[in-house]
C-alpha cells in the first residue's frame, strides 16, 4: 500500500472527526463517574436519544403541531435536543439514580444499562434500524472545502472545530472556575462542601443533566453524517468506554486527549490494517491497563 | 421370558407400521409453522415483524386450515446469532413440533437451522440468507433458499453494471463469510465480462463511518465501487462517498445486496441512478402491486423482497401439503419439486434437488426524486433476468444431493 502524506494527513483529519465524537462522549462520562461514582451505561442510548431529537424535530415535528412545513432546524436542534436530553437526565437522577447513591456502583451499571435496553427497544419498534437520514444539514454548511491536500466536507469541518470547542469549554468551566471548583470539591468531601451551604445533591442532579446533554449534543452534531439509528449509541458506546478506560476514569482532560488520539489512531489503521480498525483501541485497552492500570491520566486510588 | 419377548418386538413393529400408515394425513393434528428472524437488531427493517405479518397473511389468505386441520404461527428473534438460532430450532423441533420454519436473515442462522432440520426432518426455507453455501457444501434434503443468494444477485447487477462501460472495480467488503463470498462472485462475473478488479478493502461489519475506506477506493481511480455489505454498512457508505463527492467525481456506486428499505432510508436524493438486483419489487406488476397494498394497510410500509419471499414461502409450503395430502416432510419436498412455483412473488419458479428456489430475478434503478410519485415510488424495473441465467447452474454447484 502508497502511503503519500496527503492520505495519511486525511485520515488524520477523519480519525480527528470520529475522535472528536469520543472525546465528547467520553468527557460526559469522565464527569459523570467523577461526580456521582456512576458509570453511566445509559450513555449511548442517550447520545442515540439526541440525534433523535433532531430527527423529529425535522421531520415530524410540524406536522404533529398541525403546521406541516414547520422544521425545527439543525440549529435549533443542536441547542433544543441537549436540553431535552439534559431534563431527561434530571428526571433520571431525582427518581432513580438518587436512590442508588448509596449503595455499591455495579447498581447504578445495571440500572442505566437496563434504562439504554428500554429506550433501544422503544426506538426499534417505531423507526428503521438500519437508519434514517437526517436532511436538516444547513445550506452553508454543504459542500466541500480546498484544504490543498485534498479536498474535504464543510460540515466535518464544521463537527470537528464545535466538538473541540465544547471539549475546551467544558474542561475550562470544569477546571478553572469556582463552579468548578465546587464540583471537584462536591466529590471530595461532600459534607464538609455542603456545610459551607453549598447545595450538593442539586449540583449533582445538574451534573448528570449536563453529562447526559453533552451525549445529546454529540447525538445532533453525529446526526447529518451517520445515519439517525436506533442501534447507533451501541455501536459507539463500546468504543468510548475503552478511550475512558484508556484516559482513566473520572479524567477531564485525560478522556479528551485519549479520545482525539484514539480517534486519529484508528483512521490510520484503517489505511494501513483495516481488518484490525476495530479492534486496535481495545489492543491500546490491553497495552495501557497492563503498563499503567489506573488509565495513562488516572490517579491511583 | 423369552414369548414376552417376542410380544415386545411384535408390538413394536405393528407400533411401527401404525405409524407409517398415521404419515399420511397430518401430524400431531396441527401444522405449524414458525417465523425465525431478526426482531430488534440491523436486519429488522429487511425481515422482522414484517415478516411475521407476511406470514400470518398467507396463513389466512389460505384460509387458516390444510387438510381441514388448523395451521399455527410462532415466531422469535435469532438475533443474528447462529447459536441462538439453533436452540430455538431445536426446542421448536422437539417441544413445539414445529413443521417448517421460514425467515432467517442471515447465513449463520440459515446454516445453523438448516442442519437442525436435516437431523430433525424440519423444512426450513431460508428468505433472508445470502450465502451460496445453504445450497452447495451445506445443502440439505429440507433446506429450502428462497429469495435470492450471492451468486444470482452479482450475476443480474455486476454483468449489467460492467456491459455498460463500469469496467474498473473497487470493492469495500463487510469482513465476513457473506461479504467474502459477495466479493468473490462479483469478481469471478466483472472478470468473465472483461472487467478488471483494482483492489479491494475488507471494514468490519456494523462500520459507521466509512470516510477513510472510501478515500481508498477513490484514490484507486476505479470505475465502480462495489459494496459487499448490506443494510446500516451499505446506507453509511452510500451516504458518505456522496459527501465526499465520489459520485459527483464520476465515480459510480453499486451495491450487491440492497433491499427496498435501504433505499427508503437513503431517500431517493442520495440514492438515485443506481442500479442494483432484487427478486421483487412491489410495483412491479398487477399481482404484486395488489398484495403489497395489502400488507401495507397492516405494516405501514412496503415489503422488501424478504417480507415477500415469506409470503410465497409460507403459501408454497400450505399448497404442497394440500396437494400431497400429508404433511410428512419427505412427501412434501417431492411435492414442491415437482410443483411450478408462480404467484406475486415468484415468477417461473421452481425448486430445484440443491435446495435452490430458482426464479426471475430483476435489474432494477433507483428513479431520480422527480420521477417519483409517491413515497414509496423508488424504483423502475430495466431488465428481468431468467431464473436459470441468474442461479448458479447446477453442474458448477457442489451439492451432494445432485447427481
Amino acid at each position: 500500500m502508497h502511503l503519500s502524506y496527503q492520505m495519511v494527513l486525511a485520515q488524520l483529519m477523519l480519525g480527528l472527526n470520529n475522535g472528536a465524537f469520543y472525546a465528547i462522549l467520553s468527557l460526559g462520562l469522565a464527569v459523570i463517574f467523577g461526580l456521582l461514582n456512576i458509570i453511566n451505561f445509559a450513555h449511548g442510548a442517550l447520545y442515540m436519544l439526541g440525534a433523535f431529537v433532531a430527527l423529529i424535530g425535522y421531520t415530524k415535528l410540524g406536522p404533529l403541531l398541525g403546521m406541516p412545513d414547520f422544521h425545527m432546524n439543525y440549529w435549533a436542534a443542536l441547542i433544543i435536543s441537549p436540553l431535552v436530553v439534559g431534563l431527561l437526565g434530571v428526571l433520571i437522577e431525582k427518581t432513580m439514580l438518587k436512590r442508588l447513591s448509596k449503595v455499591d456502583h455495579l447498581y447504578g451499571l445495571l440500572l442505566t444499562f437496563g434504562l439504554a435496553l428500554i429506550l433501544q427497544g422503544v426506538f426499534t419498534n417505531y423507526f428503521n434500524v438500519s437508519g434514517t437520514s437526517y436532511n436538516g444539514k444547513p445550506e452553508i454548511l454543504r459542500g466541500v472545502v480546498d484544504l490543498k491536500f485534498r479536498m474535504f466536507p464543510t460540515y466535518r469541518l464544521w463537527s470537528i472545530g464545535l466538538s473541540l470547542s465544547v471539549c475546551f469549554v467544558t474542561w475550562f468551566v470544569i477546571e478553572r472556575t469556582k463552579l468548578g471548583s465546587y464540583l471537584r470539591a462536591g466529590t471530595e468531601n461532600p459534607a464538609l462542601v455542603q456545610a459551607f451551604g453549598i447545595n450538593v445533591p442539586l449540583m449533582i442532579t445538574l451534573t448528570y443533566g449536563f453529562g447526559v446533554g453533552l451525549a445529546a449534543f454529540a447525538g445532533v452534531v453525529a446526526a447529518p453524517i451517520y445515519s439517525v439509528s436506533p442501534i447507533m449509541g451501541t455501536e459507539m458506546i463500546i468504543t468510548v468506554f475503552a478511550v475512558v478506560v484508556i484516559g482513566g476514569m473520572g479524567s477531564i482532560m485525560g478522556s479528551i486527549w485519549t479520545g482525539l488520539s484514539l480517534g486519529m489512531l484508528e483512521g490510520l489503521t484503517k489505511v494501513i490494517y483495516p481488518p484490525a480498525a476495530n479492534t486496535v483501541i481495545f489492543f491500546m485497552m490491553i497495552l495501557v491497563l497492563l503498563i499503567k492500570p489506573a488509565g495513562l491520566f488516572g490517579k491511583e486510588q | 421370558m423369552k414369548k414376552s419377548f417376542m410380544q415386545f418386538v411384535m408390538g413394536t413393529a405393528i407400533l411401527g407400521l401404525a405409524m407409517t400408515a398415521s404419515a399420511a394425513g397430518i401430524s400431531s393434528n396441527v401444522v405449524k409453522i414458525g417465523v425465525l428472524t431478526d426482531m430488534s437488531g440491523v436486519y429488522s427493517a429487511i425481515g422482522g415483524k414484517g415478516s411475521v405479518t407476511a406470514a400470518k397473511m398467507a396463513i389466512d389468505d389460505f384460509g387458516g386450515k390444510v387438510l381441514g386441520k388448523p395451521i399455527q404461527l410462532i415466531s422469535a428473534d435469532h438475533q443474528n446469532k447462529a447459536d441462538i438460532a439453533s436452540t430455538k430450532a431445536r426446542e421448536w423441533a422437539d417441544t413445539e413440533h414445529v413443521d417448517m420454519i421460514t425467515g432467517l436473515l442471515n447465513s449463520g442462522c440459515a446454516l445453523a437451522v438448516q442442519k437442525i432440520g436435516t437431523e430433525k426432518k424440519m423444512i426450513s426455507m431460508a428468505t433472508g440468507a445470502g450465502s451460496t453455501t445453504l445450497t452447495n457444501e451445506h445443502c440439505s434434503p429440507y433446506g429450502i433458499h428462497y429469495v435470492y443468494d450471492t451468486y444470482a444477485l452479482p450475476k443480474v447487477a455486476g454483468s449489467a453494471i460492467v456491459d455498460t462501460g463500469g469496467k474498473t472495480w473497487y470493492f469495500l467488503t463487510a469482513d465476513y463469510a457473506f461479504g467474502h463470498s459477495l466479493e468473490k462472485n462479483t469478481k469471478a462475473f466483472v472478470k468473465a465480462h472483461g472487467g478488471k478488479t483494482l483492489g479491494q478493502v475488507r471494514h468490519p461489519l456494523a462500520t459507521a463511518d466509512f470516510s477513510s475506506y472510501l478515500l481508498q477506493a477513490q484514490a484507486s481511480g476505479a470505475k465502480v465501487i462495489g459494496l459487499a455489505n448490506a443494510g446500516g454498512d451499505f446506507i453509511n457508505a452510500v451516504k458518505q462517498a456522496r459527501e465526499f463527492g465520489i459520485v459527483q467525481g464520476g465515480q459510480t456506486i453499486a451495491g450487491m445486496l440492497v433491499f427496498l428499505s435501504d433505499v427508503k432510508s437513503l431517500g431517493l436524493d442520495v440514492a438515485q441512478g443506481m442500479n442494483f438486483a432484487t427478486s421483487f419489487y412491489w410495483d412491479r406488476d398487477a399481482a404484486s402491486r395488489e398484495w403489497s397494498k395489502r400488507y401495507f394497510a397492516k405494516t405501514n410500509a412496503m415489503p422488501t423482497m424478504d417480507q415477500a419471499g415469506v409470503y410465497s414461502a409460507v403459501t408454497t409450503y400450505l399448497k404442497a401439503i394440500k396437494k400431497a395430502g400429508t404433511d410428512d416432510p419427505d412427501t412434501v419436498m417431492k411435492t414442491m419439486r415437482g410443483m411450478k412455483i408462480n404467484d406475486f412473488f415468484s415468477i417461473n419458479g421452481y425448486l430445484r434437488a440443491d435446495g435452490s428456489m430458482v426464479h426471475d430475478m430483476f435489474l432494477v434503478e433507483v428513479k431520480k426524486p422527480s420521477e417519483s410519485k409517491s413515497p414509496w415510488d423508488l424504483l423502475k424495473v430495466i431488465k428481468q433476468v431468467p431464473g436459470n441465467e441468474a442461479f448458479m447452474p447446477l453442474s458448477e454447484g457442489s451439492c451432494a444431493l445432485v447427481k
